[in-house]
């Protein structure tokens, strides 16, 4: 009724290119940014910042990162831990060795450390594919790790290994270390999901995004029309890292605020971001946020649900939070393979037809 | 669907985010039941739970007023540690206690900024000892370079006073925590002239193979070892498979406990490891917590845990905690102390003997006094010895007193260069 191209005539190109063709989609997408950026900031404090909007904004921008690499251009990955390291580190060390740097500066540079590194550990990716690829990408994963584990300068000789986030301002107000007020930690991460999104759906829906979906759909046929493979794989691995790079810069310096880099860092933050791909769904926008999302808020839900709630023992909880959150997985990889993208884009061609479905 | 998720995410967070009865006090236990550190992280929140328990039904609570000690899981993870912060911070929380080194070292800053105090005994921050920076964490009755310290000079006791040539391996946790001990081990070992080798374990210390191999081709005169949860069980046994002799390999207070040997049977007959109190229920405290708290089924967790070494640590705490408490209390002539007069409790603790067999714990721990400069305490420990056919810890040494000349200029160093990264001035001058 309401949820359809009928009856919105556009008289230009750029018009008829735009991202969000239909007047109820682009209205829901204001209706998101202003409560995003004119309703949360006012309402946040530091329990909701930390637990769940700062993590789920962080989480998200990895996703996307990594959606970009394993969803839009077809090279699996499981290295995303470790390029989150890349940008926690370099952010680490620009921050201490320009103090004077605004942070935000800091947090983008980091990210091109990471495009960079990125890109050498993707260049296995022209030979090799598919599972042998996984596990270069999870050679890098161990190696990066164990790197920042072993050189002590990449933690300024610190007695502990530990990297500490110091304190950085931007327009007078702290967006890093401990007297950060919580909206100013959601407000930055938010403004860098925002531009970060509004360039990775840019990207996909040109050129380069059709390249990388070309080498994913069928490599060989990708290159005989005159894809190349080098220059696109390349691309995918380099934007990926660098907004997976910025992701760890963020998690580091903003959530955290002090690192370790084999707790936080390690394998089961591969796998973590992963999931949130395969759940939210392979080459979808949405479905980034969808699944970071859906694993960053249930385990807190579930959390709050049987302890607070219903007064269970924290082991008991949290045993049983761990058994909830697979079995769920299970069932939605059952239910919708697709992710939760699809079952967001079922929903709409339904709307579409509302209220006459045939 | 997606709506009444929301909906319903909406109202569990926000209820978990208000929640709190103010009038009580809150000591929030952010422990570990679940994840391979359970093995450490259940004794000793039970114990923390127990002792809170008896002195709310015995005393009913500290001064008049009942004490609240509400559970976080953490499961040793350093983001679920912020989130429990995060989540019990606004009920009145008095002092945190996270049993993580990772955990501190992400609270330091935060807890700075709030104003609540931070009390790792044992753990955490070495060079928060010096109070003149870290205002708000305390450290007492013993750090990791105390105990790195105590455990080399037990190694010169053993030698004569002399470790000229020996080589020393320190096993450790791959992370903040195991880390710790290394700038000092490498000091004693320039100013003793040992040899030190450092062997990474990466967490949890499951796999220990290659380095236990590194071991055996080195051949090491001592192990010393800074393992938790189940990488402690794991070392001891393939230490016994190597047949490396048990009375040259000495963990740290953290890695000596039933739970750790026990696994390995006979083979961990000999082994050493710190302690900084006494273990064993031969303490009067016991008789109380049996009749307020085991037989009025008040018990923390299964209730199997009692008298363990990291149980009695658990309640050591716990009593420290209660003592700084009822100090606040005393200095503010105010029941229903606030974090920041807590604080002030903290540091003007004075724990004696006798203070400690008013209580139930005679000989139990060594006597300390807090300053505005000194969080650190004295520093001592003993060396126990596991007796598997008997199945106890003896106690082999008196405390032992750490060696402050290495020590204290490495704690000035690295608390000034916490100080110049986070624009620190220097109180108590």
């Amino acid at each position: 009724m309401f949820y359809r191209e009928a009856g919105e005539f556009k008289t230009s190109y750029v018009d008829d290119s735009q991202t969000f063709p239909i007047k109820f989609d682009r209205m829901r997408y204001y209706a998101v940014l202003v409560i995003g950026f004119g309703i949360i900031p006012f309402v946040i404090n530091d329990y909701w910042a930390n637990a769940v909007f700062v993590p789920f904004l962080i989480y998200a921008i990895a996703a996307i990162g990594l959606n970009i690499l394993t969803g839009y251009c077809g090279q699996v990955s499981l290295g995303t831990g470790g390029f989150m390291a890349v940008g926690a580190y370099a952010c680490y060390k620009l921050m201490t060795a320009f103090p004077g740097m605004p942070i935000l500066v800091d947090v983008l540079l980091a990210g091109a450390v990471t495009a960079g590194v990125g890109v050498l550990f993707g260049l296995p990716s022209l030979r090799i594919k598919g599972f042998y690829l996984a596990v270069a990408t999870l050679a890098a994963q161990f190696f990066l790790v164990w790197l920042f584990n072993k050189v002590p300068w990449f933690y300024n000789y610190s007695a502990s290994g530990q990297i500490t986030a110091p304190e950085r301002t931007m327009f007078g107000i702290a967006v890093t270390g401990a007297n950060t007020p919580a909206w100013a930690k959601y407000l930055f991460c938010a403004v860098v999901l925002f531009l970060l999104a509004w360039l990775a759906r840019n990207l996909t829906r040109g050129t380069v995004g059709r390249k990388w979906m070309a080498i994913r759909d069928m490599d060989i046929a990708a290159e005989i029309i005159g894809v190349n493979p080098l220059t696109t794989k390349l691309s995918a691995f380099a934007v990926s890292s660098f907004f997976i790079g910025v992701a760890g810069a963020l998690f580091f310096a903003v959530y955290l605020g002090a690192a370790e880099v084999g707790e936080a860092f390690g394998i089961q933050k591969s796998f973590l971001i992963l999931f949130m791909v395969i759940i939210g769904g392979l080459g979808s926008l949405f479905g980034s946020f969808a699944g970071a999302a859906f694993l960053v808020l249930l385990p807190v839900l579930l959390k709050n649900v049987l302890v607070e709630g219903m007064g269970w023992p924290t082991d008991l909880a949290a045993h049983v939070e761990l058994m909830i959150v697979g079995a769920l997985i299970i069932v939605f990889l059952i239910l919708e393979p697709h992710g939760l993208a699809q079952l967001w884009r079922v929903a709409k061609e339904k709307l579409r037809l509302w209220p006459f479905p045939h | 669907m997606k709506k009444t998720f929301t909906m319903l995410a909406v109202a569990a967070l926000t209820a978990a985010a208000a929640a709190p009865a103010m009038a009580d006090l809150v000591v929030p236990n952010l422990s570990y039941r679940t994840g391979p550190f359970a093995a450490g992280g259940i004794p000793y929140a039970d114990g923390f739970n127990d002792y809170f328990t008896l002195l709310n039904e015995r005393d009913g609570g500290i001064g008049g007023e009942k004490v609240q000690v509400p559970e976080c899981e953490t499961a040793y993870n350093t983001e679920k540690g912020v989130e429990c912060y995060e989540a019990t911070k606004g009920t009145g929380a008095l002092v945190y206690n996270p049993l993580s080194t990772g955990i501190t070292y992400q609270l330091i800053p935060k807890v700075s900024a709030d104003g609540i105090p931070l009390y790792t005994p044992g753990y955490g921050r070495t060079s928060a000892a010096n109070g003149k920076v870290f205002e708000w964490v305390f450290n007492y009755p013993a750090n990791y370079w105390d105990g790195a310290s105590v455990a080399v000079k037990h190694l010169l006791e053993m030698n004569g006073g002399d470790l000229n040539g020996k080589k020393v391996a320190l096993l450790y946790h791959n992370s903040a925590y195991g880390k710790e001990p290394i700038r000092t081990l490498q000091e004693l070992a320039k100013k003793h002239g040992f040899t030190l080798a450092e062997l990474p374990i990466d967490s949890p210390g499951q796999e220990q193979k290659s380095q236990w191999l590194q071991v055996r081709r080195d051949k090491p005169d001592y192990v010393l070892f800074w393992g938790w949860g189940v990488m402690n069980s794991v070392a001891i046994q393939e230490a016994a498979n190597i047949r490396f002799p048990m009375e040259n390999f000495i963990g740290i207070w953290w890695s000596g406990s039933e739970n750790d040997v026990m696994p390995a049977g006979d083979g961990a007959n000999g082994y050493k490891s710190l302690t900084m109190h006494g273990v064993g229920m031969d303490y009067p405290v016991y008789a109380d917590l049996k009749k307020y708290v085991y037989d009025a089924g008040k018990a923390s967790g299964a209730g199997d845990q009692e008298g363990s070494v990291i149980y009695s640590r658990g309640m050591y705490a716990a009593m420290v905690i209660a003592e700084a408490i009822r100090k606040a209390q005393e200095i503010h002539g105010t029941a229903a102390v606030n974090a920041k007069q807590v604080r002030d409790g903290f540091e003007q603790l004075e724990i004696t003997e006798a203070r400690m067999a008013e209580l139930g714990l005679p000989n139990f721990g060594q006597p300390f006094a807090a300053s505005c400069a000194d969080h650190g305490g004295p520093g001592a420990a003993m060396i126990q010895q596991w007796d598997a056919a008997a199945k106890k810890w003896n106690l082999v040494t008196p405390f032992i007193a750490p060696d402050d000349e290495v020590l204290v200029p490495l704690v000035m160093e690295d608390s000034a260069a916490f100080a110049a990264e986070n624009k620190i001035t220097e109180r108590c001058n």
